[in-house]
């Protein structure tokens, strides 16, 4: 039985001053499941994002409630945010993110370092992530040196070795070719399978539709309409490549 | 998260060497410059550490040591009936030329010590006797004059050998070795009496009295007894020193001219340094606000910057005072360049190199602290 893991309510969040303040996100209420992948669609510039970066915590939103495992982010101070995203909360970026002078069982322990665990053990846990995310024998291989796809997988790695129960992804797949994408989100859906995790990921790419357990469409700064489940979401958005 | 900075640090190779180049380079041109500062301010009261005495008599109107204002032979005598002196004794100390048998000429600063005790003699003689110097027309040269005097001749001139002090004759009995004078010219030591008759007949030829307290009597007290008893000068050696070196600092521009090369120097290890450490924070922003997106603190991420920066001082000023040190050696091995690098010139540099990375590292923090993370999501 699926549990609440995001609720957001009411959120408002606007950029720039007086005349060229835009609104992006009015009074946008939106809710995720732990135990299921969600998605969150819509066409650029409808606030995707922006929603993504709120329930993250890295971007304050200008009113409503957000609420990710129980807890207020809105209600917190940078360091308590901080520290409940270093514990809850795995990222993966469309840009993978990964510092470009670390090795790959490096970057991975990059999470479980910052939460203060030794660099030996940090590295011992990544390595075994790298194995989940099949690039065990990348270990040493500096990101420069592996194709978009195997970054990608380290970046996956990353956002899971510390066992986070919520992982967010920002259009995880639009760098990828298809079969690299296809491999990134049979990782996710795999990652949501574990532990009753909560998968959220922003994307475009209708490709990835089918790995959804349920999608949130957005338009402009609102949910348009939630899909809540695969034969939905077929019927609304027909299978991609 | 040391480890990660570290590895940050050293993986953009052009950014760390120019860091470190930043640092070094300031380092260099700071302790450079005060380290020839010092060794020229060492130079200027050479006289003082050639000549040893507790105790300098001199004119009234005397500032310093390389000032030359005669007493009259009779202050010897005021001098020794002050209570306390243990002995007062004359010296003599002009800038005199020497005329070599080829017909060139040398500048040279004649010491004329005391006929009887030779109270002032060099320490460090290095051939020769000192006790030669009681026969006629003889002197003492030091190893610089050895080297200034040979220039032009076949062999190096030694001991035996004669030049012209005024157009009397001045053998030489003993080579020693001396620190260098301000003025440029070697030290040539004899008798009180021979020096009187080298140099250029005056009213009054008495420099110093050189004065020596009792046991149980500071040379504080005794100088501040002569001073009052006899109306004269009295300075201690420590005194004296002091007083030259000020006088130096007041009188000339040479710490204008060191202090702008050091300024030059922290103002160029700062620009360099500040403005490429900013620009490598600027090129990791992204990486920076991943790691604050992951639920790295701001006081992670600006221990992280310090510790960077940090490194790059450490190495940079290490590098700097190694090279400064091998030029040093190489300079005082040509012995015509002053240099002393002192350990609190090490210090002043440490702290000024601390400065510019700190200053370095708070614009890169200001930076990351208001970074906003959700810029990884762009």
């Amino acid at each position: 039985m699926s549990t609440l893991g995001i609720q957001v309510t009411a959120v408002q969040k606007s950029f720039g001053r007086g005349e060229a303040r835009t609104l992006v996100l009015k009074d946008t209420d939106f809710t995720a499941e732990r135990g299921r992948l969600t998605m969150l669609v819509g066409p650029s510039g409808c606030g995707k994002t922006t929603l993504l970066s709120i329930i993250a915590g890295t971007l304050h939103a200008d009113g409503g409630s957000i609420e990710v495992l129980g807890e207020r982010l809105d209600t917190m101070n940078a360091n308590r945010i901080a520290k409940f995203r270093a514990k809850n909360l795995g990222f993966i970026f469309q840009q993978f993110n990964l510092i470009p002078t670390l090795t790959a069982a490096e970057n991975v322990s990059v999470p479980l370092v910052i939460q203060g665990l030794s660099n030996r053990k940090a590295e011992r846990k990544a390595c075994e992530a790298l194995e989940w995310v099949g690039l065990s024998d990348h270990t040493h291989f500096l990101p420069a040196k592996m194709s978009g796809g195997q970054q990608q997988r380290v970046a996956i790695a990353r956002a899971l070795v510390h066992e986070p129960p919520v992982i967010l992804c920002d259009e995880p797949t639009s760098s990828l070719d298809s079969e690299n994408g296809r491999l990134v989100m049979e990782l996710l859906r795999k990652a949501t399978e574990q532990r009753d995790r909560l998968v959220l990921v922003v994307t475009h790419d209708n490709r990835t539709y089918r790995f959804a357990d349920r999608m949130a469409e957005m338009e402009d700064g609102r949910i348009l309409r939630v899909l809540k489940d695969q034969p939905e979401i077929g019927t609304h958005h027909p299978p991609g490549l | 998260m040391i480890r990660i900075a570290l590895k940050m640090l050293f993986g953009d190779r052009g950014k760390y060497v120019m860091l470190i180049s930043g640092i070094t380079f300031a380092t260099l041109l700071m302790s450079q410059g005060m380290s020839l500062f010092c060794g020229l301010m060492t130079w200027t009261f050479s006289t003082l550490r050639n000549v040893r005495a507790p105790i300098w008599v001199a004119d009234p109107k005397v500032e310093q040591c390389n000032d030359n204002k005669p007493l009259r032979d009779t202050d010897t005598a005021r001098v020794r009936s002050v209570d306390g002196v243990a002995w007062a004794v004359p010296l003599f100390q002009n800038l005199s030329m020497a005329r070599m048998q080829d017909g060139t000429s040398k500048m040279l600063t004649l010491i004329g010590l005391d006929n009887n005790t030779l109270i002032g003699a060099p320490s460090r003689i290095i051939a020769g006797r000192l006790e030669d110097l009681r026969m006629p027309n003889t002197v003492i040269l030091d190893d610089f004059g050895v080297e200034r005097l040979s220039e032009g001749r076949d062999t190096p001139i030694g001991i035996g050998d004669v030049f012209e002090i005024n157009d009397r004759e001045a053998r030489i009995v003993a080579i020693c070795k001396t620190y260098r004078s301000f003025t440029g010219g070697p030290y040539v030591f004899t008798t009180y009496d021979r020096a009187v008759q080298y140099a250029p007949s005056q009213r009054k030829m008495l420099s110093f009295v050189l004065v020596a307290p009792q046991p149980g009597v500071t040379d504080e007290e005794l100088a501040a007894r002569i001073s009052a008893q006899t109306g004269l000068a009295a300075f201690t050696h420590r005194a004296f020193t002091r007083a030259t070196f000020m006088w130096y600092i007041r009188n000339t521009g040479i710490p204008i001219n060191v202090g702008t090369i050091v300024i030059i120097g922290f103002i160029i290890g700062a620009v360099i340094s500040g403005q490429t450490f900013y620009s490598f924070v600027l090129e990791n922003t992204r990486h920076f606000a991943a790691l604050r997106a992951m639920g790295a603190s701001s006081g992670k991420l600006a221990s992280m910057l310090l510790m960077q920066a940090a490194v790059v001082g450490f190495i940079g000023y290490g590098t700097g005072l190694g090279l400064v040190s091998v030029l040093g050696r190489n300079l005082l091995k040509l012995g015509k360049v002053p240099f002393l690098l002192m350990w609190q010139i090490a210090a002043i540099v440490g702290t000024a190199v601390l400065v510019i990375v700190v200053i370095s590292a708070i614009f890169g923090i200001v930076r990351i602290i208001r970074l906003e993370p959700a810029i990884v999501f762009r």
